[in-house]
Formats: structure tokens, sequence, C-alpha cells
């Protein structure tokens, strides 16, 4: 598979009056052509701050981008003026947001704000990006999609507004779709609408996707790989069958644990993982997870764990063999 | 109501919120019906899960049957401990507020459910203090006493809200809800504003405590697999009406009722193997507005095997065998 994105030791930090944020503390990944690619994790952990910095949306000030390069296509991301990262941004990488209720502007039509788009970045006239926006509207699946370019976005429901959201973020064709828990603010049987209709659209379009939740069940089904995040740090990266059939570092073990099933059919207890994430402003010095973690050890405390080879794509951090339950 | 085993026996239960218009003469111009026509039991000791998606009712039902809103029509019985049924639709003042000692809420938002002016000490405290249960000293001993069952330090009487993250913030929560040693507790989404893994933490302590103080939960929730792991029986809400009622592993292995069967579907499972192997039923379409709800079954616009019967009468509620409630046409 050809690398469409290359993301090296990106660092991302926010200068607040009270200390320096560490929200991403050197992650690199790639993501292959028409790869869909799961990162997880949960609130705070950095997730939506690493893709957030790639398309260079963090405000700066407060936040600052430290470090780390983002190849695309031959060009870094991260060193881009403003003028040309806009080129990228909605035309060749595009993204949807969690929250379908705020993310679109409550004064301009559904129309007006697909066809901008259209207009902007491939120079379209009003007739042409308007037939482009009702084709877009027919393909995420919205009924009487000509009298609705008219409508408002309060005139949608959740569902139907994260479906103009998709249809938006890809009315340039991208290669590389951004989606930021697209699904988090939906029901459940709406959000089954929605990755159906994600999963289709990839098959048609075969755009690369990086799908950002704290919900496993959902990248289970719809990722190839998985990377699992906390404070800042991948800590564990892998094919997504390998990912739950043998996790290896003891926060995915606990994770999973953590997670009741709709198939369970014997009642367990629950694995809780004790205690909380760490205060991302002052950051322990030795590995993130050791205060939560049941197998830490003396290592633990003083040294942060590398990313490491465990397999063939699969890679950790973490000082102990959790098969083993001790040092390696 | 002589089954001794029967704690909450609702009966028919109607909410509807009236929609106004004008200013000094509000006309009453319609309805939300949010709960319209609601029947179950809960069973002494047994968690009954409560599930729909969000708009469908299910919050207004547990809120209904604590009276924190009047009921529009339909009845609730509640059983204590003392073998004294009470219709709680019909007491107020003070009657009403003496059984409120004895079925307490968890709420879903732990930030906004906790009143940041005041300590720790004070919300736990303040139930023991109205309902007079102890007094100076004593109040204060019984709090440390309830902070350390929920597993925090019982040092913390005097901190705020605002110091607690959001999964010890449940537990002061939990704590409140215990304090006056209640039979029934409304658990409304109690983890669903948590992280993953703090989310595991407050379920096993709600099964800890139910297990230790005999306890009967209501647990109204929209996770589907979270409800499977703790509820006994398990109760599924459309648009204000139940569509189906049974135990636990009936519902799970066998959903009768077609948006039952709907919603298991759409709930991922954390294991792709299963999830390549997985059909989806996907439902077409949003719920319909309350305010209006369709006639016949509520179901039947966005029902996969809906037939003419389904618009034009409203399915009985029936009883398959076993327990095993749903209120659909086709079900035979």
């Amino acid at each position: 598979m050809v690398d469409l994105l290359e993301v090296k030791d990106l660092k991302t930090q926010f200068h607040t009056r009270e200390g320096v944020v560490h929200a991403v503390n050197g992650i690199s990944y790639t993501l292959g052509e028409g790869e869909t690619l799961g990162i997880v994790g949960e609130s705070g952990c950095g997730k939506s701050v690493s893709v957030l910095s790639l398309m260079r949306l963090i405000p700066e000030p407060p936040g600052k981008i430290a470090g780390g390069q983002a190849m695309f296509q031959g060009n870094d991301l991260l060193k881009m003026s403003q003028d040309e990262i806009r080129r990228v941004r909605g035309a060749q990488i595009a993204m949807i947001f969690q929250d379908p209720m705020t993310s679109l502007n409550p004064v301009l039509t559904i129309g007006r704000q697909l066809t901008e788009a259209l207009e902007v970045h491939l120079g379209m006239n009003s007739q042409q990006s308007r037939e482009r926006a009702v084709e877009l509207l027919n393909m995420v699946g919205i009924p009487q999609a000509e009298d609705r370019l008219s409508d408002y976005p309060h005139q949608f429901s959740g569902g139907m507004r994260q479906r103009v959201m998709i249809a938006m973020a890809l009315s340039c064709n991208p290669q590389v779709l951004i989606a930021d828990e697209p699904t988090t603010a939906l029901d459940v049987t709406i959000q089954a609408q929605i990755v159906e209709l994600v999963k289709r659209l990839r098959d048609e379009l075969g755009m690369a996707i990086i799908w950002i939740t704290h919900d496993l069940g959902i990248v289970a089904g719809l990722a190839k790989r998985v990377i699992v995040m906390y404070a800042g740090f991948i800590i564990e990266e892998a094919p997504v069958k390998e990912l739950y059939g043998d996790p290896r570092h003891p926060y995915t073990l606990g994770l999973l644990g953590s997670l009741p099933r709709v198939d369970e059919t014997a009642h367990r207890r629950l694995i809780s993982i004790e205690g909380l994430p760490p205060d991302l402003l002052g950051l322990p010095q030795g590995c993130p997870f050791a205060p939560r973690c049941v197998y830490a050890m003396d290592r633990c405390w003083k040294e942060n764990p590398p990313l490491e080879s465990v397999g063939p794509g699969h890679y950790k951090a973490c000082w102990v063999d959790t098969r083993q339950g001790r040092a390696q | 109501m002589t089954n001794d085993n029967i704690l909450l026996k609702v009966q028919d239960l109607k909410k509807h919120f009236p929609i106004t218009q004008g200013i000094v003469f509000m006309r009453e111009v319609g309805s939300v019906k949010a709960v319209d026509g609601v029947s179950f039991d809960v069973k002494r000791g047994e968690t009954l899960g409560l599930v729909g998606e969000s708009g469908c009712g299910k919050s207004t039902t547990g809120r209904t049957i604590l009276q924190l809103h009047r009921a529009t029509a339909g009845h609730v019985y509640f059983t204590g401990a003392d073998n004294q049924t009470v219709d709680l639709t019909a007491i107020q003042g003070e009657p009403l507020r003496k059984m409120r000692r004895k079925m307490q809420m968890i709420f879903q938002d732990p930030y906004a459910s906790l009143n940041p002016r005041m300590t720790v000490g004070d919300i736990i405290g303040e139930p023991l203090i109205i309902h007079n249960v102890a007094r100076g000293k004593e109040v204060n001993e019984r709090v440390q006493e309830l902070l350390k069952i929920v597993g925090l330090n019982p040092l913390f009487t005097n901190r705020y809200p605002h110091e607690f993250s959001g999964g010890q913030r449940q537990r002061i929560g939990v704590a409140r809800a215990l304090a006056l040693q209640p039979e029934f507790i409304v658990c409304d989404e109690p983890i669903s504003a948590l992280d993953v893994s703090i989310q595991a933490q407050v379920v096993n302590l709600l099964e800890d405590l139910q297990e230790q103080f005999n306890l009967t939960y209501l647990f109204i929730a929209h996770d589907l697999s979270m409800v499977r792991h703790i509820s006994s029986r398990v109760a599924v809400m459309y648009l204000g009406a139940i569509v189906e009622l049974s135990s636990r592993d009936e519902l799970y292995n066998n959903p009768l009722h077609p948006y039952s069967q709907a919603l298991l579907s759409a709930v991922p499972v954390p294991d792709p193997v299963v999830e390549e192997k997985r059909q989806r039923i996907i439902l077409q379409g949003d719920v319909p507005s309350p305010i209006n709800p369709p006639s016949g079954c509520r179901f039947h616009t966005r029902c996969p095997i809906a037939q003419s019967i389904c618009s034009e009468t409203r399915p009985e509620w029936r009883d398959m065998g076993g327990g095993h409630w749903v209120a659909c046409h086709l079900v035979q």
C-alpha cells in the first residue's frame, strides 16, 4: 500500500495560564491509500487535537504545534502557509465533526453551505455547483434533495445534519476523510445508518478514512488498523483483528475488559481501570499509565517506554509483557 | 396487589406536556405525548432496564414514577417493605414527602446535578436533615459512612463538587441517593456522561450496593450492552410506549418486536470477527414527533414488515408466554 499521509513525531501543546498542556506528545503513524484507520481513546487523550493539528485548525495561540512532520503528497502540512493549507483543507483532506448541531452555519441554507466549497475549490459556477449539490445530497440519502437545498440546518434532524456534513466533506472528492466522533451525538439506530453510509461511500469513492472515536465497538467493524491513544501518546497500534484478539498493552486490555457486550451470555464482573487519566499539565516522568496499571513495576515509574514492535504491524509502548505478567 | 414480590406497579401511565400559544391567555394548542400508556411491574430486588433512543420518554417515565412530574393519567402503586401499598399519583404534600424517603434518583449529568455552592457534606447530609433522620454530629458521621460506602475518602466532606472528577461526582450522587436508605432507585443514565474506563467503576459500584442493601433499580439507558450487563429484565420503549418487555436473556437472544430487533442489530460489538459476520437491520428515517405520533402502531412508519393493520389499530400488549410481553400485530 502506498502511504498517503505520514505523520512523524507530532507534538502539540497549549500554553495556558496554569502552564503548558501537553496534548499530543510525539506521535507517528501512516495512512495508506484507501485505508481506514481508527484512533481510539478516552476524552482528553489527544485524539482530536492530533488530527486538528494536521488540518492546522488548532487556535494559535494558545495552541502550538511544537514539532513534527506531516507529509502529504510530498509536502509538509505543518509547514504550509495559510494559503497553501487552505487549498488542501476541504479539497484533498476533508473533515466531519462530532456535533452536527453546531458545525453547520445556522443562518445559511444547506444549499449555500454545500455550493461554497465547490465554487471555491473547484471553480464551478452557480449552475454547476447547484447540480453537484443535488447529486451529493442524493448520494448521502437525503430525499427530495432539490427542495431541501433551500432549507436551513434547523429544519433537519441530527442524523440528516450529519448526512449533510458528510455530503459537504465529500463534495470535492477528497483523498482523506477525517471523521472526528461523527456518531457520538446520535442515537444507535441513526449511528448504524451513518456507519453504513460511510462504508458504502468508502467502497464507491475509495478514499482513506481516519475515524476517531471512544467507542471500541464502532472501530471493530469499520477500521483495518487501530491506534490506541493515552495521555497524548500512542500506546498500542495493530491490525484490527490483532488488537481485539491479542491486545498487549495493559490499558487496551483494561478498556476491552471494561466493555459489556450486547452478545455476552454469562454475567461477569466488569474490569474497571482504577484511578483517573493523568493531568496533561504536568506529565509524570515515566509511563503515563503507570499510576493506574496493575502490572506497573519500578522501571515504569522512571522511564517512558517507546513504541516497539511485538509482531507484524503490531506495536506497543510498555515495559511489561502482559502475557507473562512480568517484565520482558 | 397481593403479590408481595412486586415493589412497583405502573398502570397505564401517561404524561403529556401541554404546548401553549399566546402570552396572557395561554391557549393549549396541543401536547407532547412523552409517555402515553405505559404499564409494567418492578419486582423487589431486581434491576429493570428501560432502553430506548433519545426522546422516547424513558426519562419522563422515571421522573413521573417518582412524582417529579405529576402524571396526566394512570397509577403508580408502590409497596414498601412495610407491605403498605400506596398509589403515588393520588397523594401529595406531606404523605408524598414521606414516601420520597423510599425512592431516590441518580441523575445523568454529574456536573449539573450537584449544587456547586454546597460542600459534599451538605449535599449528602441535606436529605438526612430534611427527613429528620439525623441531626447535629450524627449527620456528619452518617455522611462519612456513606462516602466510605461509595468508595470515596470520608475526609472529603468539606470539599466542593468542582474538586472532583466525573466518576467521583457520580459517586457523590450515589451517596446522596443512598442517604435515606431507600428501597427503590431510579438510575437515569447514570453512566452515559462518563468515560469508558470510569463507566465500569460506577456500574460495579451499583451492583455491589444492590447486593449489600437489597436495592431495586429502574436502570434507564440508551446503551444496550450496559443494560444487558446490569438488568434482570428489560423493557424497550419507542415513542412513549413500551413495545417489548421480557427477561434479559430472552430479549437479547430472541427479540420479537421488529424495533427491538433493529435496535439490537444496530449496536456495534467490540470484536472484529463478530462484526464481519453480522447482518444489520438498518431502519429508515427518524423517530416521528411525539406531538403528533403515527396512528395505530407507532413504529409502523419505520417498520420493515409493516402491514395495513399496523397503521389502523394500536397493537395489544400481549404475553407471549414466560413473561415475554410484546406489542405487535405480526408476532405470532
